[in-house]
């Protein structure tokens, strides 16, 4: 099957603004997203992950900041740019998102069904008793046990990895060509986040939507992902299909991700310590005219300090980095990391 | 007792009235009287009390009603669209006059009203019943302090509520705005202000008193006031009893309410 672009991204700036300050939170970042497949963006918090998510769906609050740039393009329209009621019948129907924290998303006072009801009354004009069977439907489909009652519970009834099921379902209600998850599996533990992806792999195998997923975790990315860019400091430093960036990363500091990853195995048997990426994110309000992973990078070179590096990219796998050519080639063989 | 009262003539009365037992034999003697309905006369129209009291409940209710329902309308709309205009010059202005009008007694208010609007511009009564013109000062003196509290509180509640994750995720859902204000929004923001609405309701009695007396309304509150003057004690007694009744009824149905509007809460 061939694919075709369902979204792109072309040039997004997203800046907050406090204290009097300018915090480029989402600076220069262009990516698209094919039909049906899983891209992911990565990166520590605070990296613009979040905010990214937010600027495509125009969703940044105005008493914080603004996108002061660039294009959303989607079925060759600019979300940016049509009006608010064009947006809205896009939000929740063609596109539709998943927070991070399933308990502070869902409105504590309106029931589960009502609050997938009201999605599907909105976009797809359903009566209420329509809505209300879809809504039981959704629930069964994300594996809610007793959907019937469920339908009536609030979201202070459910377990965690139910309310994240609900809101799963409350996204998928409209059948969107693309969902947008933000760290949808950071609040819950270990078995329920890998039934979760589980569930959301299989929806996706089934409605050939395409999904945004944003992580820090690289061990989800390596289960989910088949393309993956990487963010720092507000931008895309590195790009690339799945195994172009787990088995020859260039950029120093997904290399240092990398690294930072537990690995089951070590090779020699012996238990290798987690090295953590050194330093901490610089402050995004003021940032210097180099490259911002200088003060963290093993390798950084005078040049790092006053030349900001351009995005280089080389058979569809892309570098921020003067000088990933030499570190790579110096590393020799990359570190068995899958 | 007016103290001109000839001392034979006390005596007499004092026996009468019990005042001659001790405090705890005549509290018990009242509390077995209210037990059989009998809440006692007033002093001088010898007239059952609550038949005088009755009598003048539903002119205060006409008065307090339309003024309750305005200060809600007033606080409920002013502290949205406020919260909804953040750091704008409405917010700003309605900030200011809520604390102003929150400080300022009811008595004042009345009273600046009546010099304004009665005596300086001569449009609308000064006092008494009537006709519908009548309503206006009064009504809207009640309402003033009330509802400067509410608008208060809903901005504070809605500016809470608006900085939500939810408030975010409903927008997400590409629901109309009005629908996420209202219906994610306000619905959450409305739970404090409804415990401080059942709270106001006293000050609401409070007010109408204090009203009812600067605009010689002819109501309940001015009744009781007018029992205080006179040491009417039998009619003073069963209008602190019925205003205390009235504030507890008001608490309870803002339970219940409470209860209903937050699931949460009906759990327990």
């Amino acid at each position: 099957m061939k694919q075709s672009e369902l979204l792109r991204v072309e040039n997004l700036r997203t800046y907050f603004y406090s204290q009097g300050r300018t915090v480029r939170a989402v600076e220069d970042v262009s990516f698209s997203v094919q039909q049906g497949s899983t891209v992911c963006l990565v990166g520590e918090s605070g990296s613009g992950k979040s905010a990214t998510a937010f600027s495509i769906l125009n969703l940044i609050p105005k008493s914080m900041g603004r996108v002061v740039a660039g294009k959303v393009l989607y079925g060759g329209e600019d979300l940016l740019r049509i009006s608010q009621r064009r947006q809205r019948t896009i939000l929740g129907n063609e596109i539709a998102m998943i927070f991070q924290e399933p308990a502070a998303a869902l409105n504590p006072v309106c029931t589960v069904g009502e609050q997938i009801a009201e999605v599907l009354r909105t976009h797809k004009q359903c009566s209420a008793r329509e809505a209300r069977r879809q809504a039981k439907a959704m629930l069964d489909r994300v594996g809610i046990p007793d959907a019937q009652r469920r339908l009536d519970d609030y979201p202070h009834q459910l377990s965690g990895g139910m309310r994240q099921r609900a809101m799963i379902a409350i996204a998928l209600s409209c059948r969107p060509k693309l969902l947008i998850a933000d760290e949808p599996t950071t609040a819950l533990d270990a078995t329920v986040q890998s039934q979760i992806l589980g569930l959301l792999h299989e929806l996706q195998a089934d409605t050939g939507m395409a999904l945004l997923f944003i992580t820090h975790d690289l061990s989800v990315v390596a289960e989910i992902a088949d393309r993956v860019l990487v963010m720092y400091a507000g931008r895309i430093v590195e790009e690339g299909d799945v195994m172009q960036i787990f088995d020859d990363p260039w950029m120093p500091y997904t290399r240092g991700l990398l690294k930072a990853r537990p690995g089951l195995h070590s090779g020699d048997g012996s238990s290798r310590r987690l090295s953590a990426v050194p330093g901490d994110p610089p402050d995004l309000a003021n940032l210097s005219i180099g490259c911002s992973f200088r003060p963290r990078c093993c390798h950084a070179a005078a040049d790092c300090a006053y030349r900001p590096p351009d995005l280089e990219t080389v058979r569809g796998h892309s570098v921020r980095c003067m000088h990933w050519r030499q570190i790579v080639e110096a590393a020799g063989e990359p570190e068995a990391v899958l | 007792m007016p103290p001109e009262m000839p001392e034979a003539q006390r005596i007499e009365l004092r026996a009468k009235l019990g005042l001659n037992d001790d405090i705890a034999t005549q509290y018990l003697r009242y509390g077995e009287a209210l037990l059989r309905g009998d809440f006692g006369q007033s002093f001088f129209s010898k007239r059952p009390v609550v038949e005088l009291f009755m009598e003048r409940v539903p002119n205060t209710l006409l008065l307090t009603v339309p003024a309750f329902v305005l200060s809600v309308a007033i606080g409920l709309c002013g502290g949205l669209w406020a919260a909804l205009r953040h750091n704008s010059l409405f917010d700003r202005s309605l900030t200011t006059a809520t604390v102003v009008m929150q400080a300022i007694p009811n008595f004042v208010v009345g009273i600046a009203t009546i010099l304004i609007f009665s005596l300086s511009l001569r449009l609308l009564p000064s006092g008494g019943m009537g006709t519908w013109k009548h309503f206006i000062l009064p009504v809207i003196t009640l309402a003033l302090a009330t509802c400067a509290n509410t608008a208060h509180l809903v901005r504070t509640c809605m500016l809470e509520v608006l900085a939500q994750d939810y408030m975010r995720y409903a927008r997400s859902k590409g629901l109309s705005p009005a629908v996420v204000v209202l219906k994610h929004g306000l619905r959450n923001a409305i739970l404090p202000v409804l415990t401080i609405m059942g709270l106001q309701f006293g000050g609401l009695v409070a007010g109408a008193v204090v009203t009812e007396s600067v605009f010689a309304w002819p109501g309940a509150g001015r009744l009781v006031i007018d029992a205080v003057m006179k040491r009417d004690f039998a009619l003073l007694q069963f209008g602190i009893l019925v205003f205390s009744a009235a504030i507890i009824f008001a608490n309870l149905l803002v339970d219940v309410a409470y209860g209903l509007l937050d699931p949460r809460i009906r759990e327990r």
